[in-house]
């Protein structure tokens, strides 16, 4: 009876001890032995890091890939990195450019990306960088759900 | 880059992204990302001659 009692306790998730999967030899999964918010900050500062380190290889390099493409077309259509805030707008915009994590600050410590919107292509580089910053948001909470064992 | 292609490599990264993250199967993934790929191209194109026709 204890025993049982034991079992059905141990069998329960928590946030701190989170489902592992088991292969078929009994085994658990190495990418479960990761820290609970590492994939999620790994994930926030370089984009598909946090797949990487729960072993999603495939996801990880498609996210990555992704992701720095829109940044790297946003630069390249000289789109503007957020530094002032004058409204409200440029506080989300700045909101959206820090999800890119590493990406911006390393861009911004080399000069890249316009200070101001000069033409009209320009204006797309900017929702481009943008929406790269929030992709990675997702992303990253998307390696997080795989680490809790939310999603597999 | 004209309007149309900025639209099609937003719409098409956006959906990779969307796609894995969204779904659980990589059969699903792909269904999914390719009918994201699809309402952001194909809304983008019904807007802009609704727009077309206001202009006019």
């Amino acid at each position: 009876m204890a025993t049982e009692d034991n079992k059905s306790v141990a069998e329960i998730p928590t946030a701190q001890s989170s489902p592992q999967p088991v292969t078929p030899s009994g085994v658990r999964v190495q990418s479960k032995q990761v820290p609970i918010y590492l994939p999620l900050i790994a994930g926030w500062l370089v984009p598909g890091a946090g797949h990487f380190l729960l072993r999603k290889w495939g996801r990880g390099a498609l996210l990555a890939a992704s992701i720095l493409a829109m940044f790297a077309l946003g630069l390249g259509m000289h789109g503007e990195l957020k530094s002032e805030i004058h409204d409200i707008l440029d506080m989300l915009g700045l909101a959206g450019d820090l999800g890119n994590g590493l990406l911006y600050l390393a861009s911004r410590l080399a000069g890249l990306g316009a200070d101001k919107v000069q033409v009209t292509v320009a204006d797309y580089g900017t929702r481009f960088i943008v929406v790269a910053g929030l992709l990675n948001v997702i992303s990253a909470v998307d390696a997080h759900n795989l680490r809790t064992g939310r999603k597999s | 880059m004209t309007h149309f292609a900025a639209v099609v490599l937003f719409a098409f990264f956006a959906s990779v992204v969307f796609g894995i993250t969204q779904r659980e199967t990589p059969r699903s993934m792909v269904r999914y990302g390719a009918y994201c790929f699809v309402l952001f191209v194909g809304s983008a194109i019904a807007l802009s001659w609704i727009m077309f026709f206001i202009a006019r």
